[in-house]
């Protein structure tokens, strides 16, 4: 209980002080985040509608595999992009690894089946109440796609912020491919991982609680920045 | 009722899962005016509206469409029992259409705040159309049918579900749709309804046809057991 609440003075302290470290790590982390949880929605979102709308003979396995895919372990994905873009690796010769760019691809890997899986089901079930008029009024089968994507903004929404809790709060892959170095590529997790590893449990948890206060923040922003209903008007 | 024929049904049918709900069905339909559908709960009167619309698909037959320009089905507007609520203002619902269609924003605004006051929806158009009544619900789904002037117009049970005044108000504009030339094909239940309405009359049983005649003839010398049973409130089995 002590060291929690050392973490949590701790962690009040490097906020007011706007400790020029954890701005760095923080505003890293955002940056990789966000732009993960960005790349996976243009990916996904889309995804989800297509596989919700559409009828082909493997739909099924489809989903089942991107169901199944939403419990990739972080560590193997962090392994398979470090060896893709490893010095021998086939996109070697980007010089990726060790860089932000990397960490946002492993992310990308990750998120993208939570966010169109998310998606596929909350599209699923509008697309089931507007099938007969879309049908009727003869739209096509990108409106069809765009309509669901618009109307269901709000699942959507939900379906992004899950993948940015899933983002924000993943210290495995980025770890491996990221390499955790200070003033490149250490994010709160990461930071928190070598704290630990020092044995310095209150910095640890203050950055913890600032992982938390951020997830939370940004959860906020996004739903408000969103809201589509204000009072009774749309 | 007199006229070319406009729409022909060639032993239509449409299966789902083993059970036959319509067919085989034939049948042409030929001028201008109110036909209605009437039949009890299970006749296919739905299924025989969505599988003309093309929204059903047909496991045999085939329907035939003499003029080309009323095959399109940009040319035909449907009414569902539930109105299909988009989760966008009133006024967005029923633009919709025409956004499909490639018009600006604006130019399909101004065309859905004119198929408003066509159904007399005198509501705050910006509001989410959940909030609309239930007759208000129906006045905007057929303010989206009417919306891209429908040359023929297919209505599933309207009324259901509506009170007297609603179903007045909707029937008041089902006349001045009719009166403006627009072709309409609606199924009911209510034989007063029908009584008002209708031109002509399909009555269907257990999938099949079973009359087709002009309005007065089928409520006053209807031909079949089954369409005196019927009108005489009779349970049909």
């Amino acid at each position: 209980m002590n060291s929690i609440g050392e973490g949590l003075w701790q962690a009040a302290q490097l906020i007011v002080q706007l400790d020029s470290d954890l701005v760095e790590i923080t505003s890293l982390s955002l940056r990789v985040s966000l732009g993960a949880t960005i790349v996976a929605s243009a990916i996904g979102l889309p995804l989800g509608a297509w596989l919700a709308v559409n009828r082909f003979p493997a739909r099924r396995l489809v989903i089942a595999l991107l169901n199944a895919l939403m419990g990739l372990p972080p560590v193997v994905v962090g392994l398979m992009v470090y060896v893709i873009f490893s010095r021998s690796g086939p996109l070697g010769v980007l010089g990726l690894l060790f860089t932000p760019t990397v960490m946002v691809i492993a992310q990308v890997v990750i998120i993208t089946p939570i966010i169109a899986s998310v998606a596929h089901q909350a599209i699923r079930e509008l697309w089931a109440d507007y099938h007969d008029l879309l049908i009727s009024l003869q739209a096509t089968r990108w409106q069809r796609i765009r309509t669901l994507l618009w109307d269901g903004r709000r699942a959507l929404m939900t379906a992004s912020l899950a993948g940015f809790g899933r983002a924000i709060g993943e210290v495995g892959a980025i770890m491996i491919v990221g390499g955790n170095i200070d003033h490149a590529t250490r994010v709160l997790t990461t930071a928190i991982a070598l704290e630990t590893g020092k044995g310095e449990f209150e910095m640890a948890l203050a950055l913890g609680f600032v992982l938390i206060g951020l997830a939370i923040a940004v959860n906020l922003a996004l739903h408000f920045l969103s809201r589509t209903e204000r009072g009774a008007r749309w | 009722m007199v006229g070319a024929h406009w729409l022909t049904l060639t032993d239509v049918t449409v299966r789902r899962r083993g059970k036959t709900l319509l067919g085989p069905v034939s049948f042409a339909l030929n001028g201008s005016g109110l036909t209605i559908l009437m039949g009890p709960n299970g006749a296919g009167k739905t299924t025989l509206l969505r599988a003309i619309h093309g929204i059903e698909r047909l496991n045999d037959g085939r329907i035939e469409w003499h003029d080309p320009q009323d095959a399109d089905g940009r040319a035909q507007g449907f009414v569902f029992q539930q109105p299909v609520l988009m989760r966008r203002s009133v006024l967005d619902c029923i633009a919709y259409p025409l956004r499909l269609d490639g018009q600006s924003a604006v130019q399909a605004r101004e065309a859905a705040r004119a198929a408003a006051d066509e159904v007399q929806l005198r509501v705050n158009l910006d509001q989410p159309v959940f909030l609309l009544s239930g007759g208000e619900k129906q006045k905007m789904a057929l303010a989206r049918a009417l919306v891209r002037a429908p040359r023929i117009l297919f209505l599933d049970e309207p009324c259901a579900n509506l009170d007297g005044h609603a179903i007045i108000e909707i029937e008041e504009i089902l006349n001045r749709v009719r009166a403006g030339g627009t072709r309409i094909l609606m199924s009911t239940h209510d034989q007063g309804q029908a009584r008002r309405l209708a031109d002509s009359v399909l009555f269907l049983h257990k999938g099949q046809l079973v009359e087709q005649t002009e309005g007065r003839e089928f409520f006053s010398t209807p031909r079949t057991e089954a369409g005196r049973a019927f009108l005489k409130g009779e349970i049909l089995l």
